[in-house]
């Protein structure tokens, strides 16, 4: 009888070696990876790429906003791995001692405009921002996507005629692809992940903010080694070559 | 009304698994709620309750959720009286039609009206063109999406006490004579009107909650399209305590309804 499910006795076995910390042997079970909105679509294949190589470990991907994200680290829900789309939320869990060793930035990315297909409403940059005439989102204030693109436009001395703050940078790009909203500031790779559902407007370099990406294995990880090898994995060259491939880039 | 009066069966000694079940059921509903008591900043209270974000938020839900409930009103009760005394094909389809909202998630909801009423919508595009009108990022967006989600209440609880109710009254007051307008407001409306007092605050409680389809279908912009509900989500990520202030003004204001109602209305259910 060849059952893929391990019996009771050898799953406690395992689950006493690795909390005896036995050091050196391959990482196992289960690693779950708290991961920011906007990598979505890129941890997804860092995912599958990590299993194949420890087949022994199940990653499990819980995305959301990061600072939502955030605030369930530091009510204790368990995780293993946090990836941040900013160094605030990353600082707040490191400051609340919820993380082991220090962070490492392992991805940049690029604020743009997404506008809907064929630009009907004509916004070439910033500037259109103030315009109340068309249809504006914002991530929420809070959000790592709207707290750079207020900076963006600050910097720019545009004070934007916002008609929705949306809680998440995925739930913002859904409108402008629905065609609801003419303009909303995202990441260069989430235009990217539409497949031409919506048009990007590259911002010039010197309004752009570059977001950077923290990642930390957490102090209460239940499964330390394989977060330190997931954490490792991202950082290593085929995880830095699958970053880029979203639009992502090094650091 | 006598005949809606229900005798009394006196109380008998409870079987003592039953008693453990129901306080273990009980505990589902107190556990979260002492959760938020536990976490509220009594001192910051009322610097929180003055500013401008929840007052706009409390203002923006009292006029969905009651503009929601007045139309479940003026349209859910025809709709709940066809459907209890009118035969036609199909009838159990649209049953269903009308129960869907209650089981389906909100975002669901929110996003199929979108795809209807939003400005690229099967319907928003020509009444847009027409008339001008843009519901998605507005207060009518709002009242729209809580209606959607709070209307089937108020049909369900109507629609049952019709097909309950003992129509010899109505029979009577034909037989004497009255038209059947006069039937459905001095035979009919008064008998089920415990029903339909219900089925109103349920429709106006499930309103005053709402969040996912007006999230998703109306946006969130403090003043023109944030709840009380959107206040919450959005402070949660960054003010926790106004989340928790807010949070329990919403709890206070549900509970002081549907007790103050309950006693008043649904002894009779």
């Amino acid at each position: 009888m060849t059952r893929s499910r391990l019996s009771p006795t050898v799953a406690v076995v395992l689950v006493l070696a690795a909390c005896g910390g036995a050091g050196a042997e391959t990482p196992s079970r289960e690693v779950l990876v708290s991961a920011a909105a906007s990598l979505t679509d890129a941890f997804a294949e860092m995912k599958t790429a990590f299993e194949t190589a420890n087949p022994d470990v199940d990653v499990v991907l819980n995305l959301g906003p990061s600072s939502g994200l955030r605030e369930q680290i530091l009510e204790g829900a368990p995780a293993d791995v946090f990836a941040s789309a900013n160094t605030s939320n990353m600082d707040r869990v490191i400051e609340a001692g919820e993380v082991e060793g220090e962070a490492a930035v392992f991805a940049t990315n690029l604020l743009q405009i997404a506008v809907r297909v064929g630009n009907p409403a004509v916004v070439t940059g910033l500037e259109d921002f103030d315009r109340d005439e068309i249809l504006i989102g914002l991530c929420g204030e809070d959000v790592p996507c709207g707290e750079f693109a207020r900076r963006a436009l600050a910097d720019a001395g545009v004070t934007p005629a916002v008609d929705t703050n949306e809680p998440d940078v995925r739930a913002l790009l859904t409108k402008v692809e629905a065609g609801e909203l003419d303009a909303a500031i995202v990441y260069v790779t989430d235009v990217a992940s539409t497949d031409g559902g919506v048009e990007g407007v590259d911002l010039p370099a010197d309004q752009n903010v570059v977001a950077e990406y923290p990642i930390a294995v957490l102090a209460n990880a239940p499964n330390p080694e394989a977060a330190a090898a997931f954490v490792d994995f991202v950082l290593s060259d085929q995880g830095q070559a699958i970053l880029t491939g979203y639009g992502f880039s090094s650091p | 009304m006598s005949h809606l009066k229900k005798r009394r069966v006196a109380p008998g000694r409870p079987p003592p698994f039953l008693v453990v079940l129901a306080c273990l059921g009980l505990v589902v509903f107190v556990v979260p709620l002492a959760g938020l008591l536990a976490r509220v900043p009594w001192s910051q209270m009322p610097r929180i309750l003055a500013s401008d974000v929840v007052g706009d938020a409390l203002r923006l839900s009292l006029v969905a959720s009651l503009s929601a409930t007045a139309i479940a009103l003026v349209l859910g009760v025809p709709l709940a009286w066809v459907l209890a005394r009118v035969e036609f094909p199909g009838r159990s389809v649209v049953r269903g039609l009308i129960t869907l909202p209650l089981v389906l998630p909100p975002v669901v909801g929110g996003a199929a009206l979108l795809f209807a009423l939003g400005r690229r919508g099967l319907v928003g595009e020509p009444l847009g063109e027409l008339t001008g009108l843009l519901l998605p990022f507005s207060t009518w967006g709002v009242v729209v999406a809580t209606t959607f989600v709070a209307m089937p209440f108020l049909v369900i609880t109507v629609e049952g006490a019709l097909r309950n109710m003992d129509r010899r009254f109505e029979g009577a007051a034909e037989t004497l004579g009255a038209s059947r307008w006069t039937v459905m407001r001095r035979v009919t409306l008064p008998m089920i009107a415990p029903s339909l007092i219900a089925g109103l605050v349920l429709t106006w409680a499930r309103a005053f909650g709402e969040f996912g389809a007006t999230v998703t279908f109306a946006g969130n912009l403090q003043g023109r399209t944030q709840t009380l509900p959107l206040a919450v989500f959005v402070a949660l990520e960054s003010e926790r305590d106004t989340a928790v202030a807010i949070s329990l003004v919403m709890v206070v204001i549900s509970l002081a309804v549907l007790i103050a109602l309950r006693d008043r209305w649904w002894r009779a259910l």
